[in-house]
């Protein structure tokens, strides 16, 4: 029972890592008139999509490795992190993701009453929400250092660097919409 | 009954709302959302209903919303 639970545990990070790549690279690129063969709103619907999944996922990893009786978590190390016992600072980038990704999740599902200009600034937290749950899954992870992991978060990595330069080129101007310049009769 | 509103000062031009109610909303050359039915605020007939929700979901500057 405990491997099994340990093994959801791992299964659940690994897939939610997977997950908030998928969803960060769609945020990431994601502009109307570059559409990726979907329209504009498919994008934005994958996206949510995928990060709602993600965060499905994330709630399974976390119960389940609280009943793992091996990882020995307290309710408190959900909560605050850099106080576990194992690992506290890899455990304790875990635990920030956590919080992050709850905050994130409220203000995104609730952001037509909260608004964009607060939506923006919170969702300015997803650039430190993956990198610091990349670095949890490569520090904490049971599995780190196996060759398919190496791979798995390589290509998440690259993955997100072919995005991110993808859409600072200087081509990428505005939206990729192209404007046509305003005209005033004289 | 619903109608489209359009808060102006937060439209961009992202275009996913003409994509998802293409009966009510077409776009102009710059990807602004125009009105097909003739009103400001086109009215929502029962059966676009869950379309309008969804593109009052899907815009991403949240300047579309049904009144």
């Amino acid at each position: 029972m405990s491997q099994a639970l340990w093994a959801l545990g791992r299964g659940t990070g690994i897939v939610a890592l997977l997950m908030f790549t998928l969803t960060l690279v769609l945020g990431v690129t994601t502009r109307s008139g570059r559409p990726l063969g979907l329209g504009r709103f498919g994008i934005a619907d994958l996206h949510r999509t995928a990060a709602l999944t993600g965060t499905g996922l994330i709630l399974v990893h976390v119960v389940s490795l609280y009943f793992d009786p091996y990882a020995q978590l307290r309710l408190v190390d959900f909560l605050v992190p850099f106080l576990g016992s194992y690992r506290p600072v890899w455990l304790g980038l875990g635990t920030l993701a956590l919080d992050l990704l709850g905050l994130i999740t409220v203000v995104s599902l609730l952001r037509q009453r909260i608004g964009p200009r607060i939506f923006r600034a919170v969702h300015w937290g997803t650039y430190v929400l993956w990198p610091v749950a990349l670095l949890h899954a490569l520090g904490n992870g049971t599995d780190a250092g196996s060759a398919w992991m190496t791979g798995i978060a390589a290509a998440c990595v690259l993955a997100v660097a072919v995005a991110v330069g993808w859409r600072l080129l200087p081509s990428y101007d505005g939206r990729g919409w192209r404007r046509a310049p305003r005209k005033v009769h004289a | 009954m619903s109608r489209i509103h359009i808060d102006w000062t937060r439209c961009d031009g992202h275009g996913a709302c003409a994509e998802l109610l293409p009966e009510l909303l077409t776009s102009d050359e710059w990807g602004f959302p125009v009105s097909r039915t003739g009103e400001r605020d086109p009215q929502v007939p029962r059966q676009l209903t869950e379309h309008a929700r969804h593109a009052e979901r899907s815009c991403p500057l949240m300047a579309l919303r049904r009144v």
